[in-house]
């Protein structure tokens, strides 16, 4: 593998087969690739029921449970995975009011945090895979992990389109889904089930301060370009997939981390998008009062 | 406990689409009221009227299967109440959307329909034509494309409404759908109601504040107050006996020559009824 080129030519496709002809690069984009898939759809649904915050404190319980595994020798990403789902579990079973929970939700989240630190502190090894955890270490990706990922994210993916219809319907009118008869603990626990593997899958990109830049940002900045559930998701999926790859392409020729440039392109397409909408907006209302509130409730 | 039920004259042959025998509900063991007897027969309009917290709602989550009473029976459709029975359409109180909500309305109302069904079909779009004629039947088609965020109150209310009529229900429950509304978008909203009603034949228990815009619509009117219920035609319960009987304390029941009422004495003492 040490014959593959690595100097930055003007000839895009040059560049792209250079990266390619790399193992660690083909793992990379394999795996940034089934992530930001899965981020995309699931964030969608986190942006729509209001629970970025919710589903970031369980990352962060993932994080304490991910540090634990290392310091027991087990692979991190089982600690991650029973971190996560079972503080998804818990704050699901906490019953539909949950996503406002802020102040239960930021002292579970602190305390997590420190558990994390005391596990890493106990930790005698290297301690690069705590680091990994918290800030993601795309490029060192195994052929295994890329297989993991892939399973995991069909499983992913398949859970999403059973629940698809009824998770809609739930998260846009949660009292009339309820008296429809649609089981909603159950259909609580499957999405945050769903986020939690999510979640661990893509701390391996970004890390688990950073999931939200592939998990948050794109679906938040899809519901703006999109009024219909299924381009929204459309949309997200492709924000975060471009990001991907644009950041792996970009840290190549680089001697910057991944997943800032991940977070940073998320970010600015983001705010230019909310610039573009605002000013659009307004100038769809009336070019009066710049004050104006946008909706008018009173009739 | 005084009979406060008074009947109004019920036509042979119509069916009783909801009937309830000595009904009682409450939550934790205490009841909010009790000895409820009531029957609706299909096309009917019924405003449904009382003080906050004398148990409107409740009266609906009853109907809907998601409470359960405490005494007594109650049937729809011949059948107990059941969650999820899709033959009810249901707007809930005080219901809004977040104004950052980007998801066009034609979508919710297609939920309406496909949201309780499992699985994905992209290829299914017979929700889509139902959706787009309750649209239509709520008057609210101009509104299909539009963000659900951006609508005011009267269009969220015609969304809604279209969101309970997708599934074709033969009874449909409005917690107080005038809440928030103006004087001429309440009359446009109960005007759009009547029709649905007349039109499709459909029950329909709306819960209100002001029993004024009611009176030109309504066959039925129900009393919520003071743990007990009086039901029947306005006329018969809309009197100063009937309603001093229900509230205890002394009420007048005044007309003006356009039919409109006032009614006195209950204001006063909404502080005062449990």
């Amino acid at each position: 593998m040490s014959s593959c080129p690595s100097g930055f030519s003007p000839n895009l496709l040059t560049d792209l087969a250079n990266i390619w002809c790399w193992s660690f690069m083909r793992n990379a984009i394999e795996a940034g690739t089934l992530t930001a898939i899965v981020a995309g759809v699931t964030g969608y649904f986190v942006v729509l029921r209001r629970s970025a915050f919710t589903a970031h404190a369980f990352s962060e319980i993932g994080f304490a449970g991910a540090a634990w595994a290392v310091l027991s020798g087990i692979p991190p990403l089982v600690g991650l995975l029973v971190g996560s789902n079972l503080g998804g579990l818990g704050i699901a079973l906490l019953g539909r009011r949950a996503i406002n929970r802020d102040t239960q939700i930021g002292i579970v989240l602190a305390f997590s945090l420190g558990l994390g630190l005391l596990f890493i502190s106990l930790y005698k090894g290297y301690a690069t895979e705590t680091y990994s955890i918290l800030f993601g270490e795309i490029l060192a990706v195994s052929p295994d992990q890329v297989t993991e990922t892939l399973v995991a994210s069909t499983l992913i993916l398949g859970g999403m389109g059973v629940i698809y219809r009824p998770l809609l319907f739930s998260s846009l009118d949660e009292d009339v889904a309820e008296a429809k008869g649609m089981p909603m603990l159950a259909l609580g626990i499957a999405f945050m089930a769903i986020v939690a593997c999510a979640v661990s899958f893509s701390v391996q990109v970004t890390g688990v301060l950073l999931v939200f830049s592939l998990m948050v940002t794109p679906g938040a900045t899809a519901q703006y370009l999109a009024s219909k559930p299924s381009r929204a998701i459309a949309t997200s999926v492709i924000i975060a997939l471009g990001a991907t790859w644009l950041g792996l392409f970009l840290s190549f020729y680089t001697p910057y981390p991944v997943s800032f440039f991940i977070t940073a392109e998320v970010f600015v397409f983001y705010v230019l998008v909310r610039l573009v909408y605002t000013r659009f907006r307004w100038e769809k209302i009336s070019a009066g009062s710049l004050l104006r509130p946008p909706v008018d409730r009173s009739g | 406990m005084a009979k406060l039920v008074t009947e109004g004259v019920t036509v042979e042959g119509k069916s009783r689409l909801i009937s309830a025998e000595k009904l009682s509900a409450g939550y934790e063991g205490r009841s909010i009221w009790s000895g409820a007897n009531f029957s609706f027969g299909k096309g009917e309009f019924v405003g449904v009227l009382g003080p906050n917290g004398a148990g409107k709602t409740t009266l609906f989550r009853v109907i809907l299967g998601l409470q359960r009473p405490m005494a007594g029976s109650i049937q729809i459709f011949g059948e107990p109440p059941r969650r999820g029975n899709p033959h009810i359409g249901y707007v809930p109180q005080r219901h809004t959307i977040d104004t950052e909500t980007n998801v066009e309305c034609l979508e919710l109302v297609r939920l309406g329909l496909s949201g309780t069904r499992w699985g994905f079909d992209p290829t299914a779009h017979g929700d889509r034509d139902a959706a787009l004629s309750a649209l239509d039947a709520a008057d609210a088609s101009d509104l299909a494309h539009r963000r659900l965020g951006a609508l005011s109150g009267g269009e969220l209310q015609r969304i809604f409404l279209a969101e309970a009529l997708v599934s074709n229900p033969e009874v449909l429950l409005l917690d107080e759908p005038l809440s928030n509304l103006d004087i001429r978008r309440e009359t446009e909203l109960l005007h759009l109601v009547n029709n649905v009603v007349r039109s499709r034949g459909v029950t329909a228990l709306l819960i209100a504040h002001n029993i004024n815009p009611l009176l030109p619509h309504m066959n039925k009117v129900m009393y919520v107050a003071n743990g007990k219920m009086a039901t029947g035609a306005p006329k018969d319960v809309l009197t100063s006996e009937t309603l001093t009987q229900l509230y205890g304390v002394q009420v007048e029941v005044l007309k003006d020559p356009h039919g409109n009422v006032a009614i006195i004495g209950v204001e006063e003492h909404h502080g005062d009824i449990p």
